[in-house]
């Protein structure tokens, strides 16, 4: 089955990204998991930049609405995702909690919905 | 439980496990057997019982889920094929027994992804086949607002993959747990019905002793499964004694040991017996253990409270709950002296607020040491028991120590 890891980060963990002295073990965590869960990630995932770089748009009486920020104003805010293939919910959690956000933040798991073949 | 019926129970949760370990989908498989079951409730009586009833109704059962899935493929009918596989799904049932999988299904009802005031309701369903109007009327939930929740869970169970397995040796234990408190809940819910008046309760309380010889059976090296089970028949053993002719109160201490079931203390003991030659203590072997000892009156005609003591201060340990505190107070009363266990008490007081064992206790405690704060004590003891015989009992014990009084209003600010 195919899940999306989406890894929700404190906002210390964010401050780490630009903190010289915690940056090197930061980016060394990050970099070790998408190395590690490459092996199960055929679609791959990515880290994100803070939700300070986040623009939200709505489409509403065919008028565009954008805002600064991210859509939901949590305390943790989404950091990055993996879509993972693994053969149950267990697997995958396995995977979520070896993320380095998973300490402070928290990670949310959901299933890939299954498509028709062909699309 | 008539034993046919038992029987039943027994095919039912062995049937549903095996089938839905294959499909993943526990409410197809639900309604394919539901559908099995009316066909042979239709045919049998005409046709004869077959020679092995379980056979036929997984045969049949696949068939069904079989075709349920075929007509969700559109254009992709083939009768014949289906002919084929029926016949092999014949041959293989007609084979061998087939594996008993219900471990596995106690398991995915209790998995931590699954909303934990749920799973209780989801085990008595796919593993005792209860329907949700019975599991409404023990949980007190309306019985669509409880299907509506069991069909929830059963969805995130399919669509969030959740694994139909025993756990690995790693997770073993917390799983475990989590299994063994969803039974003890259904007990729990049926104990709070002491006169078995209500027969919906008096099942639960029936079904939750099936799920924990079951649990023993299918677990017999976790020492905890045994607990539990230990726990639940020295609980069973004394339904007899909880209320007099009358149909009032009786506490423990003053129940007459003679109502209680000899046969059912001795299965208690045996269990826990083989729990502690598994060198593993635990919660429920403490809390059996606990039981156990309150037992010992039957034999000796006085409870061992010194050893009782002990085992309170070994389970806080283990599984340090506000209740076993409260319980560990009372036991120090009746080895040391109403002083000690209100002193205990007071410790507890700030946390104790709508807990209504810590008020009866208190109040006990209380009028023993001649208190002047029992009868308030015993007025919030009585405001939070659900039960009207127990209201009743604290109402009488409260009449002992004074002339009945409404409690006292509030005094005025400017009098304050």
């Amino acid at each position: 089955m195919q899940y999306m890891i989406l890894n929700y980060e404190a906002p210390e963990d964010f401050a780490r990204r630009g903190d010289p002295a915690e940056a090197p073990a930061y980016f060394a965590g990050w970099m070790a998991y998408a190395k590690a869960i490459s092996e199960v990630s055929p679609r791959g995932g990515a880290p994100l930049q803070g939700s300070a770089t986040a623009t939200t748009v709505r489409l509403r009486d065919g008028q565009r609405l954008v805002q600064d920020g991210p859509y939901a104003d949590t305390r943790e805010q989404l950091g990055g995702f993996w879509i993972i293939d693994v053969p149950d919910l267990d697997a995958a959690l396995a995977w979520a909690v070896r993320s380095p956000g998973a300490v402070r933040g928290a990670i949310e798991i959901r299933p890939l919905m299954p498509m028709p073949a062909g699309m | 439980m008539a034993a046919a019926e038992r029987a039943a129970r027994d095919s039912y949760g062995r049937l549903l496990a095996f089938l839905a370990g294959r499909s993943r989908d526990l409410a197809a498989t639900e309604d394919a057997l539901a559908d099995a079951f009316e066909r042979a409730l239709r045919t049998w009586p005409r046709d004869g019982v077959p020679e092995r009833p379980e056979a036929w109704l997984l045969t049949v059962a696949r068939r069904l889920r079989y075709n349920a899935r075929r007509s969700e493929d559109v254009g992709q009918a083939a009768s014949a094929t289906l002919q084929v596989l029926a016949e092999a799904a014949q041959a293989e049932a007609d084979m061998a027994d087939f594996p008993d999988e219900r471990l596995k299904l106690l398991f995915l009802c209790s998995h931590p992804a699954i909303d934990a005031t749920i799973r209780t309701p989801l085990m008595l369903q796919t593993v005792l086949g209860l329907n949700a109007q019975q599991i409404g009327a023990a949980f007190m939930v309306a019985p669509a607002a409880m299907g509506q929740r069991l069909v929830r869970a059963k969805a995130k169970i399919r669509d969030a993959g959740i694994a139909f397995a025993t756990p690995s040796r790693a997770d073993m234990q917390a799983r475990l747990q989590a299994v063994l408190e969803a039974v003890f809940a259904a007990y729990g819910t049926a104990w709070q019905d002491a006169t078995g008046a209500d027969p919906m309760l008096r099942d639960l309380s029936d079904e939750a002793l099936f799920l924990a010889r079951l649990l023993a059976e299918l677990l017999p090296q976790e020492p905890e499964a045994r607990g539990l089970l230990a726990l639940i028949l020295h609980s069973r053993a004394r339904q007899a004694a909880r209320r007099n002719a009358a149909g009032d109160f009786v506490p423990l201490q003053e129940q007459d040991t003679r109502l209680w079931d000899a046969a059912l203390m001795k299965e208690a003991e045996a269990n826990l017996l083989a729990a502690a030659a598994l060198g593993r203590p635990g919660r429920f072997q403490l809390e059996a253990a606990i039981q156990s000892a309150h037992a010992d009156r039957f034999r000796s005609g006085v409870t061992p409270w010194p050893s009782l003591l002990g085992l309170y201060d070994t389970l806080l340990h283990h599984a340090p709950t506000f209740g076993a505190a409260v319980a560990r107070a009372a036991c120090l009363g009746e080895v040391y002296g109403p002083d000690v266990a209100l002193h205990a008490m007071a410790d507890l007081a700030p946390d104790a607020v709508t807990y209504q064992p810590f008020w009866a206790a208190r109040a006990h405690w209380q009028a023993r040491a001649g208190h002047p704060e029992a009868a308030r004590s015993y007025d919030e003891a009585i405001r939070l028991a659900g039960d009207p015989a127990l209201r009743a009992f604290l109402a009488a014990r409260r009449a002992l120590i004074s002339p009945w009084q409404p409690p006292c209003p509030e005094p005025p600010a400017d009098i304050r």
